[in-house]
């Protein structure tokens, strides 16, 4: 067994990936990002939004990356996208950490790493017209040329999402599709850079339930084609399940739990992971083993629990989880967990 | 599940909505009939633009211009065997009849709720607003009780709505919904803000109330799944009409009409087999040019020449009862045999 902690495979290996040869495409090294709210002069409310994460993105690969709302999960995405600084902790891109600041740094960063967001009402310009909104990425990035260039490149574009007959959709405006070819339109503009990682957040989650497999499979599918790195970031550990080939758990700014997918969510080993799926709606449930309606709820991050943030809400806590963080055990070379479950009193498998 | 009895509480009978008039309308509701039974939940599940939420609020009479209910019934009977039509009730009847018999629950909880007033003086606020005369002291000990039954303690009671998270916000509309003790609550969309931890609490909540106090609840949801858990009869829309009403288990196990079924096969399951899923072709429907015949039949991969002419009435398939469809490939509602992939699961 491995050592705990991050000694075992190094940062560059939260996800406990077999292949330990392969090097991530995007790394996250202990991430960490504050906001300041309130009076910020007087005595400034530091909210910790994410304290210490670490995880990396394999090309090819989908990663899932679960959490409820407040968990912190939306922050990793920004920061990695570099929309926010973070407080510490570095993001490192093909094994070099990212440097703010030199010149056109951004535009370059965002050829190679893409957003997706959450809501395509809001995150498409509703004064652009389709062909405008793929068109102008692939200006930008140096793809096409001239005129007739962003014209087929939008065409193929489209094709790839499966908008067809794609010149019937780059002549429309966003409020003339539904949800779900906006979302598409939206994943092409990402896919418009070529690049190596996309990050989701949340990009089925308001799309009606009877399309959001045609666009997961659609991401999927992309994904393997292109080689690029995803990272899928919901609050529905069932398609994190489907989907994602890993997964991370996180709670309250931490990780709390990550491996392979079916291990994850077949045998969760942290207790804030059976909660989660305990309380997932499950129609082939018997009767009678509905959770309990008294859970508790997430702490506030201005001022988080000490020791275990979930030790409040734990049924299983004990007299360490007040003091200490726990730190990574290794249940076995594709799955930890930060839990003291898991761990001697010296942090010790 | 328990203390369901077979007389109705409501039954609407032909409910068809319109927005807009004349040429340009656009029939949100068409020929919707249903019938909750006394103590039931009964979920209403579909799509956005599937006419759940314009149903729900017909019912109640809150529709706004442009939405005008143009058909149809909806027959109230109180415990004490007395029945009304809400859609021919006077302005006066109607806030007699809101809150006292029939309680809502809407999906934000943050704009039901008034902003400027504590959560208990919203719970007396609606007391009074019914006529309660009781004394100050009693309407207090009402008012803390119901927020006990949800789950929000008595110090929490003077808590103003943006000091509190989106679920125990949710739970103090449930409060407010109880305060009068209704027959029916219909619950709109309540937990989707919601994570799931939190929409599991409060669906445990609610669901003990019930068995304790014996109201029944129209649920409505785009999550099917949930109310596969949760309801004891559903009713599946689709471009404003009913095409599939079956028990929960039925539904679950033998879904007959293929929208049923399709949407069944599109969310993954946390348990059990990991199966590729396909989601459902093509796109919801656009209600200003619904298709012609059955609205489902460009999407639907057992569509036949006749499913582009014939729109399907709601009817029970040959050996079944209390299973109804709006399908012609089954028996009793239209043509031919059941297909394989529909007949077992």
């Amino acid at each position: 067994m491995a050592q705990p902690g991050t000694t075992a495979a190094g940062p560059a290996d939260p996800a406990g990936s077999n292949d330990r040869d392969r090097l991530p495409v995007l790394e996250a090294v202990d991430l960490t990002k504050y906001y300041k709210t309130g009076a910020a002069r007087a005595r400034p409310t530091v909210v910790r939004a994410v304290d210490g994460v670490s995880l990396a993105l394999y090309s090819g690969e989908i990663t899932a990356l679960v959490g409820e709302s407040g968990s912190g999960k939306s922050t990793i995405a920004r920061v990695l996208a570099q929309l926010e600084r973070a407080t510490a902790g570095k993001v490192v891109l093909d094994g070099r950490p990212v440097r703010r600041g030199r010149p056109r740094w951004y535009r370059r960063y965002a050829r190679r790493v893409q957003m997706i967001f959450q809501d395509p009402f809001s995150s498409l310009n509703p004064t652009h017209r389709v062909n405008y909104v793929l068109g102008r990425p692939l200006r930008i990035h140096g793809y096409a040329r001239s005129r007739r260039q962003t014209e087929e490149g939008v065409l193929r574009l489209l094709e790839q999402v499966e908008l067809t007959p794609a010149s019937q959709y780059a002549g429309k405006f966003p409020h003339e599709l539904s949800g779900g070819q906006r979302q598409r339109v939206a994943v092409a503009r990402a896919l418009a850079a070529r690049p190596e990682v996309i990050l989701a957040d949340e990009p089925v989650s308001m799309l009606d339930v009877s399309i959001r497999l045609s666009v997961l499979n659609l991401l999927r599918r992309l994904v393997t084609g292109s080689g690029a790195a995803l990272l899928y970031i919901t609050h529905d550990i069932a398609s994190a399940r489907y989907f994602a080939k890993t997964t991370l758990v996180m709670y309250a700014g931490r990780l709390a739990e990550g491996g392979d997918s079916e291990a994850v969510t077949q045998e969760p080993a942290h207790p804030y992971t059976r909660l989660l799926i305990s309380a997932a709606p499950d129609p082939g449930r018997a009767d009678g083993t509905s959770p309990d309606a008294d859970s508790g709820e997430p702490p506030s991050l201005a001022r988080p629990p000490r020791g275990c943030r979930f030790h409040p809400r734990c049924p299983h806590a004990m007299a360490v989880c007040k003091e200490q963080h726990p730190p990574r055990a290794d249940l076995n070379t594709t799955h930890w967990v930060h839990c003291w479950l898991y761990l001697d009193h010296n942090g010790q498998p | 599940m328990t203390r369901t009895d077979h007389e109705a509480v409501l039954d609407v009978q032909d409910l068809s909505v319109e927005y807009g008039s004349g040429r340009n309308a656009v029939r949100a509701v068409e020929g919707v009939s249903l019938s909750l039974r006394r103590g039931e939940v009964l979920g209403i599940a579909g799509e956005s633009g599937s006419g759940k939420s314009t149903l729900a609020f017909a019912m109640n009479r809150l529709l706004r211009p442009p939405g005008l209910i143009t058909g149809g019934t909806v027959r109230y009977r109180s415990r004490s065997g007395q029945e009304a039509d809400i859609l021919d009730m006077t302005d006066e009847e109607l806030r007699a009849f809101r809150w006292s018999e029939l309680a809502m629950v809407f999906q934000s909880a943050m704009n039901s709720l008034n902003p400027v007033l504590s959560i208990r003086g919203q719970v007396v606020d609606t007391l009074r607003a019914h006529g309660s005369r009781k004394p100050r002291k009693e309407e207090q000990a009402r008012t803390v009780e119901l927020l006990r039954l949800v789950g929000i303690s008595a110090d929490r009671a003077s808590a103003f709505p943006h000091e509190l998270s989106g679920g125990m916000r949710q739970r103090a509309t449930i409060a407010i919904a109880l305060a009068l003790e209704p027959e029916i609550i219909i619950m709109d969309e309540p937990t989707t803000a919601l994570d799931v931890v939190m929409q599991r609490q409060i669906l445990s909540v609610m669901m003990g109330l019930r068995e304790r106090l014996g109201f029944s609840v129209i649920f409505i949801t785009h999550d099917l799944s949930l109310l596969l858990e949760m309801a004891d009869r559903i009713a599946v829309m689709y471009a404003g009409r009913v095409v599939e009403l079956a028990r929960a288990s039925a539904l679950y196990r033998h879904p007959r009409h293929p929208y049923s079924y399709a949407l069944l096969h599109s969310f993954p399951m946390i348990h059990g087999p990991r199966i590729e899923l396909t989601g459902i072709r093509g796109w919801p429907p656009d209600l200003r040019a619904t298709p012609s015949g059955c609205a489902f039949h460009p999407r639907c991969l057992h569509a036949m020449q006749e499913c582009h002419e014939l729109l399907p009435r709601l009817g029970v398939p040959s050996g079944e009862s209390g299973h109804e469809v709006a399908c012609l490939l089954n028996e009793g509602a239209g043509l031919g045999p059941v297909p394989q992939e529909l007949a077992g699961r």
